[in-house]
C-alpha cells in the first residue's frame, strides 16, 4: 500500500469503474521511491486545483498494476513511475520518470480539458 | 494583490529548511517555508539512514515527515511543490511571490535550498529520462535485468548504486572522467572486486545513441580525445549535486562553483539574509550538518529579528 494521501487503486475492477465513470483521471503508478514521491506530491498539490480531473496512485508492484505495467502507452517505459491521463475511458497520455509538477500542469492542461 | 507579512521566510524544506523552521516557529516568530520541490528534498532519496544520532536507521522520508510535522505543530505555515515567480531579497523588507498569485514578505529569509543531481548536459538526455537514461538504481534496477548498462561517476554514490545493480543486470561499465575514484576506500574496493563490473577512466560521455530507448553511448578520452562507441541498454548518472542558487545569484555573494558563502553564524552579504544547508560553501554534506546549519542559521535570525524590532 503506498503511504499517499491520494486515494489509491486497489483491484482491476475498481481501476475499470474509475476510468469508465469519469472524464478525467489521473493516475500514478509506482512504489515509495525518490522518482515517485515528487509525482504523488504535485498530484496532491493540484487536487483542489482540478476539480474536474480525480487523481488516483496504483502501487507498481500489485499484481492489478498489470493494467497500467503492461498497458500499450507504456511499452517502452523503463523509469518510475508510469503516469496515465486518462479521458472518457481511453489513455490519452503517458509518462516514465520523475515529472515536475509544472509538466504534470501541463499534462493535465493539455490531455484533460 | 496583499502580500501577508511573516517575521521570518525559510526557502527550501530540506534538512536545513525544515530544522530552521522548527527553531523559528517553536521561538513564536511567525514562519513560512516554502518549497519549490518535495518536502525533504535529498533526504527522501535515501531509503535507509543509518547514521542520524539517536535514529536507530529509518528511511529519510519518515524523517522528513517527522521534521515536517514538528515545524507545523509548533507554527510554522508551510507551502510546498510551488514555484516561486518573484523574488526581491535586496530591500529591508523582503519579498517572495508564489506561482504568480500569492505575494509574502518578510524581515528575514534563509536560504536552504540545497542542490539538484547534475546532468551531464548532453541535449539528448531529456529525451531518454525513463527510456535508458535513469538516476535511481532502487526505482529502475528491475527494468534492466539481465541487460549491460553504464554507470556514470565516481563518487560514493557512483560506485555502491553499480555495485548493487549487479545483483541484476549483466554487465557494468564505470565511465569516469577522472584518474582516481572520489569515493570511500570501501565502496572502491567492492566495486573493483567486482567480475561484472569494469572501468573506463578519464573518459566522458558525449552522445546518447537510440531510436525510441537507448542503443549505445559514444565515450571519449578527456587526454587522448580518442572516441570509442559502447553498446548498452541503460544508463544510471551519479555525477555530483549542483547548488539551487540561479534564483538569487545576482543578488547574493557566491564562490565559483556557485555556492553561497556564509560566515560561521550562517549570515550571507545581504543583512537579513541567512543560508543553511548544502546550498552554501563547506566541506561535509549531511542531514547532520544541514540540520546544525538550520539551526544556527535560526538563532542568529531570531536575534537579528528581536534587534531590529528594538
Ligand atoms: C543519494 C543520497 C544519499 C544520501 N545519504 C545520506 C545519508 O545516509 N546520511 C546523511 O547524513 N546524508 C546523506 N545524504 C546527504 C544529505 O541528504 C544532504 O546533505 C541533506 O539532506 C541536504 O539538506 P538541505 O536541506 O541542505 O538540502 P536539500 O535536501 O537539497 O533540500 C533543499 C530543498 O529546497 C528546495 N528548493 C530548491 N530550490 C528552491 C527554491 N528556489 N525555492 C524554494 N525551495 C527550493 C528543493 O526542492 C529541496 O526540497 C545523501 C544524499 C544523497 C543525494
Amino acid at each position: 500500500m503506498l503511504q499517499t494521501n491520494l486515494n489509491h487503486i486497489n483491484s482491476e475492477d475498481e481501476f475499470k469503474q474509475i476510468i469508465e465513470n469519469n472524464e478525467n483521471v489521473m493516475i500514478c503508478c509506482g512504489r515509495m521511491g525518490p522518482m515517485c514521491l515528487p509525482v504523488y506530491d504535485a498530484m496532491e498539490s493540484l487536487e483542489d486545483k482540478y476539480e474536474n480531473v480525480k487523481f488516483y496512485d496504483m502501487d507498481f508492484d500489485t499484481p492489478h498494476a498489470h493494467v497500467i505495467r503492461n498497458h500499450e502507452l507504456a511499452r517502452k517505459f523503463m523509469g518510475l513511475p508510469f503516469t496515465f491521463y486518462f479521458k472518457n475511458g481511453q489513455a490519452v497520455h503517458a509518462t516514465t520518470s520523475i515529472q515536475t509538477k509544472k509538466q504534470v500542469k501541463s499534462n493535465l492542461d493539455e490531455y484533460l480539458t | 494583490m496583499k502580500a501577508i507579512h511573516y517575521d521570518a521566510i525559510i526557502l527550501g524544506a530540506g534538512a536545513a529548511g525544515l530544522s530552521a523552521a522548527i527553531y523559528l516557529s517553536r521561538a513564536k516568530l511567525k514562519t513560512l517555508l516554502i518549497n519549490e520541490g518535495s518536502i525533504g528534498g535529498q533526504m527522501v532519496l535515501t531509503h535507509a539512514v543509518a547514521n542520524y544520532p539517536g535514529v536507530h536507521e529509518t528511511s529519510g522520508r519518515d524523517i522528513s515527515l517527522i521534521m515536517k510535522k514538528q515545524a507545523k505543530e509548533f507554527g510554522a505555515d508551510i507551502e510546498s511543490n510551488v514555484e516561486i515567480t518573484k523574488l526581491d531579497l535586496s530591500g529591508k523588507e523582503k519579498l517572495v511571490e508564489i506561482d504568480d498569485d500569492e505575494i509574502f514578505t518578510s524581515d528575514v529569509v534563509i536560504l536552504a535550498t540545497g542542490g539538484k543531481p547534475r546532468k551531464l548536459g548532453i541535449p539528448s538526455e531529456t529525451k531518454f529520462k525513463g527510456f535508458g537514461i535513469s538516476y535511481c538504481a532502487t526505482c529502475d534496477g528491475d527494468f534492466y535485468a539481465g541487460k549491460d548498462i553504464v554507470v556514470v561517476g565516481g563518487g560514493n554514490s557512483a560506485l555502491e548504486e553499480a555495485v548493487s545493480l549487479t545483483k541484476l543486470v549483466k554487465s557494468i561499465t564505470i565511465v569516469h572522467q577522472f584518474d582516481n575514484f572520489q569515493a570511500h576506500e570501501y565502496a572502491i574496493e567492492q566495486a573493483k572486486k567486482n567480475d561484472k563490473i569494469s572501468f573506463i577512466m578519464e573518459s566522458e560521455i558525449t552522445e546518447i545513441l537510440g531510436e525510441e530507448l537507448v542503443t549505445a553511448v559514444k565515450v571519449q578520452n578527456q587526454k587522448t580525445g580518442k572516441e570509442q562507441l559502447i553498446n548498452t541498454d541503460g544508463i544510471f548518472i551519479y555525477i555530483g549535486y549542483i547548488p539551487n542558487t540561479d534564483k538569487f545569484k545576482d543578488v547574493i555573494k557566491l564562490n565559483n562553483r556557485n555556492e553561497i558563502l556564509t560566515d560561521e553564524n550562517m549570515k550571507t552579504n545581504v543583512d537579513g539574509i541567512f543560508a543553511a544547508g548544502d546550498v552554501r560553501e563547506k566541506k561535509f554534506r549531511q542531514i547532520t550538518t544541514a540540520v546544525s546549519d538550520g539551526t544556527i542559521a535560526a538563532l542568529n535570525a531570531i536575534e537579528y529579528i528581536q534587534t531590529n524590532k528594538k
